[in-house]
């Protein structure tokens, strides 16, 4: 295919799918190969492996009676109870122990962040302090630290540190008192349910109103006491009798009220303090961000010093802290596997530990726990991009 | 206080004041709720700080080589911190129960990493050429006193020759590169010539290999940074696995299940490094391909990695990889761990990358190609350099967070810092001294992320200011 024009001295330039479309193409098949090569060899080792130890690959043990006992669980469960029943025990156990460590970790957090860029310098230098001590240790070591140098070590129960009477703390963990009813618990979360529900519809009502006619409504307060009130009201009603169970000592432990277990106190200490640490980090740099010039006009239009903050600065701060602080999220959500250090029977502990060490069905075992965690990171990852396309500026 | 009005007094600008009464009211006192939170947070701080420092230093028992020493007369756990504890595990701390007299080999090794560093950091050119004359002296003499004046003789001119002949310190430098480079092999060559002569035949395979990573070494010396480098990246690893394991060269054999303490922590966290920045970069490269069999690759493998928490990661390395593994191959645990960390690190540290190359304008990828330069020559001359000096605090950062990940190898059963000390703190001639044996592991370990955190502030400066 040549023309007549004369073409300009030059190298040869042949039709355009030839050099880079082929060389693209033969590269990603070479890759592909590679891949399903080194899958199918892996597999077949595994299947050779797996039939030599006798070990049927599947997920029948699941239905299989799983003999160990677990000692802190949210649902019934018994060593009678399926494998199947264990991976859901310990998965709530995981999400229990990081829902724990989420809230208080962002409560402290925000507190360290503030206090490190606080005016007063006591108040700043011992922030920056317990940062910079936290950040460097091995989160490990100080989960190893708590657990043993300084939990193990507490009196037995029967010389329990006593915190007014009501609540003692020894090496068998803090037992507090413990609400008790025969009545019908659920009435008092139906109202709580029901609260939040309004409370919710309330926030977007005054929202929407506040856009279209400028006027304010004290949601916040309202939506507070549409919480906290109805279930108030139905304990108060007397529909549901409450007693405090107190705990008192019997033999060699306390009886009645609830005992948090030494492993889940120092695993929530051990997490809150690390990504307290991180997350103060975060917030310090979210607040840094937002230019001093912001201030400074909102000041000129005579915005009180609480206004200032509550309307311009955190809201500004806030877009900048969100993302980073949700990766401190999930970061304190897989760092709660190393529950298994301590023995607290989370996931990793309940099922990539005790059920592979029984069944020995590795593959299936360490498949599932990665999904868990897997799905969870995806989901929030999901969310958090949404959030951040919805919160982006506007650009006009 | 004058009454009258006082114009220069208006004008004078305020004079910086230093009192120390000046100075607290307005750094603590400056308000009521400023006041408030010093005074209650001191008074928390007045609790807590004093018998915390009495049990440390104060009460502490600092001699003695039993647990006796630390107990009261009673026979009961004294109040002060019983620091003898670690004294006498100081030995396990540090290397695990690596032999007793062999501990030396892992000495030399980690002396050889920090002259071998020194060259290559950004530090002062004259500390840079004290470490390379260091290395050369102490190699010398070192291999000397090991094996003999003949070995001593040839590791010095192996190590000599790049050292010195780099160009930016050498009088040789005006000599054109092939004859330098034919200078590099010939000392090298000369050097082994002289060690198989001196050692017979059997040793004649470590010897062609160090020839061979001569013949690389000197292939780029440009700078003493170059050839520290080179020395680092080829020479270090045989050097370091002879070395450390032995069962070469007169050494006896140390199995890995022997090594531990702080040396097996840096020899995890060091290949963790040494491996994901490169697997890291190949990875974010890859994940910005325009290829979609090898950016999906790379998406789907970062972003499994960083979804699930590191254990299981080590857990899949350490339990399931045997199982893919043919019959009857059996791989270290060590080894098993370290792909695990490698790999870990690797998908952190490509998101990183992938930040400084989305940092990049294209107009450098442009300019670079309208300039005649190939893909490989783009990549590696343009982009990288400036993309990787932008992350360099992401990429410390990924390192401080790979030195604390390492203890997880402990839940594995390696006996690095934190597995020696649990095993220690459990044994039942000492027990009760659990706080004693965390607070030192947690300091060393505080002091090696905190010097690597002030590191990099310091690279960040010197690289912003562009004097290396």
């Amino acid at each position: 295919m040549t023309n007549d024009r004369s073409v300009p001295e030059g190298p040869p330039r042949g039709p355009a799918w030839t050099a880079a479309r082929i060389r693209g193409l033969a590269i990603q098949g070479a890759i592909l190969a590679a891949l399903v090569g080194l899958l199918a060899w892996g597999v077949g080792n595994a299947i050779h492996n797996l039939n030599k130890a006798g070990i049927a690959a599947g997920f029948h043990f699941l239905g299989n009676r799983a003999g160990f006992d677990i000692n802190f669980r949210l649902i019934d469960y018994s060593p009678a109870a399926t494998y199947g029943r264990a991976f859901v025990v310990g998965v709530l156990n995981t999400l229990t122990v990081s829902a724990l460590g989420i809230v208080a970790a962002t409560a402290l957090g925000f507190a360290l962040g503030i206090g490190r860029l606080s005016r007063n310098w006591l108040v700043s230098r011992t922030a920056a302090t317990v940062i910079e001590t936290v950040r460097n240790l091995p989160l490990l070591l100080q989960l190893l630290f708590w657990y043993t140098a300084v939990l193990a070590p507490l009196p037995r129960p029967r010389n329990a540190i006593s915190l007014g009477g009501l609540a003692f703390l020894s090496n068998r963990g803090l037992t507090v008192p413990g609400p008790v009813s025969d009545g019908p618990v659920w009435m008092v979360w139906a109202a709580l349910g029901l609260g939040l529900a309004a409370a919710a519809a309330i926030g977007i009502w005054s929202r929407r109103r506040r856009i279209q006619t400028g006027q304010r409504f004290p949601a916040g307060w309202v939506g507070l006491a549409l919480i906290v009130l109805p279930p108030l009201a139905v304990l108060g009603s007397g529909t549901v009798p409450l007693s405090w169970d107190i705990p008192v000592l019997k033999g060699f432990n306390f009886d009645g009220g609830l005992t948090l277990v030494p492993e889940l106190i120092a695993l929530w200490l051990a997490l809150t303090l690390y990504s307290g640490a991180f997350i103060g980090e975060t917030v310090r740099a979210g607040i840094l961000s937002v230019p001093k010039g912001q201030v400074e006009a909102a000041q000129a239009m005579g915005l009180t010093p609480g206004a200032v903050l509550r309307l311009v600065v955190v809201p500004q701060a806030m877009r900048v802290i969100i993302p980073p602080m949700t990766t401190q999220h999930l970061t304190l959500l897989k760092n709660s596997s190393l529950a298994v250090v301590i023995g607290f029977p989370d996931l990793v502990a309940v099922f990539s530990g005790t059920t592979l060490n029984q069944t020995g069905q590795a593959i299936e075992t360490i498949g599932m726990t990665m999904a868990v965690y897997l799905v969870v990171s995806l989901a929030i990852s999901f969310g958090m991009n949404l959030y951040n396309s919805k919160m982006a500026i506007v650009r006009r | 206080m004058s009454t009258t009005f006082d114009e220069t007094a208006v004008l004078a600008p305020p004079k910086p004041s230093r009192s120390p009464w000046r100075w607290a009211r307005e750094n603590l006192f400056f308000s009521a709720w400023g006041t408030l939170a010093t005074l209650s947070l001191a008074l928390l701080l007045a609790w807590a700080l004093p018998p915390l420092v009495k049990w440390a230093l104060l009460d502490a028992v600092w001699s003695g080589a039993t647990r006796d020493a630390c107990l009261t007369p009673e026979g009961t756990v004294g109040g002060g911190a019983c620091w003898v504890f670690v004294k006498v595990r100081f030995g396990q701390l540090m290397y695990g129960f690596y032999p007793l007299e062999q501990r030396w080999r892992v000495d030399a090794a980690a002396l050889t990493l920090a002259l071998g560093l020194a060259t290559v950091l950004p530090l002062r050119a004259a500390t840079q050429r004290a470490a390379a004359l260091a290395g050369v002296v102490i190699g010398g003499l070192g291999a000397g006193w090991l094996g003999g004046p003949a070995l001593g003789a040839v590791v010095a001119l192996f190590l000599a020759g790049p050292l010195l002949l780099a160009r930016d310190l050498s009088a040789l430098r005006r000599l054109p590169a092939v004859a330098r480079v034919l200078l590099v092999v010939g000392l090298s060559v000369l050097a082994a010539g002289v060690g198989g002569v001196a050692f017979g035949t059997p040793k004649a395979f470590g010897w062609v290999t160090l020839v061979l990573a001569a013949g690389l070494f000197g292939w780029r010396f440009d700078s003493l940074r170059a050839a520290g480098l080179n020395l680092l990246g080829l020479v270090f690893p045989v050097l370091a696995q002879a070395l450390l394991s032995g069962g070469a060269y007169g050494l006896p054999y140390v199995p890995t299940e022997q090594w531990g303490g702080l040396f097996l922590t840096l020899t995890i966290a060091l290949t963790g490094m040494a491996a994901s920045l490169p697997l890291g970069i190949l990875l974010a490269l890859g994940r910005r391909s325009a290829l979609p069999v090898l950016r999906l690759t790379c998406i789907g493998f970062i972003e499994f990695i960083r979804g699930v928490p590191m254990i299981t990661v080590l857990f899949l390395a350490s339990v399931m990889l045997p199982l893919f593994l043919p019959e009857g191959v059996g791989v270290d645990k060590l080894l098993r761990a370290l792909i695990g960390v490698a790999l870990f690190s690797a998908a952190y540290m490509a998101e990183v990358v992938r930040g400084g190359l989305q940092a990049l304008e294209p107009g450098q990828r442009e300019a670079a190609e309208s300039l005649g330069l190939g893909r490989v020559q783009t990549m590696g001359l343009v982009i990288l350099p400036q993309a990787l000096r932008v992350v360099i605090p992401g990429i410390v950062n990924t390192f401080i967070g790979l030195l604390k990940d390492t203890s997880l190898v402990a839940v594995i059963g390696l006996l690095d810092l934190i597995g020696i000390i649990k095993t220690a703190t459990s044994d039942p001639n000492w027990l009760g001294f659990a706080a004693e044996g965390y607070t030192f592991v947690g300091l060393v370990f505080w002091v090696l992320c905190f010097s690597m955190a002030r590191y990099s502030l310091r690279l960040e400066r010197i690289l912003r200011n562009g004097v290396a």
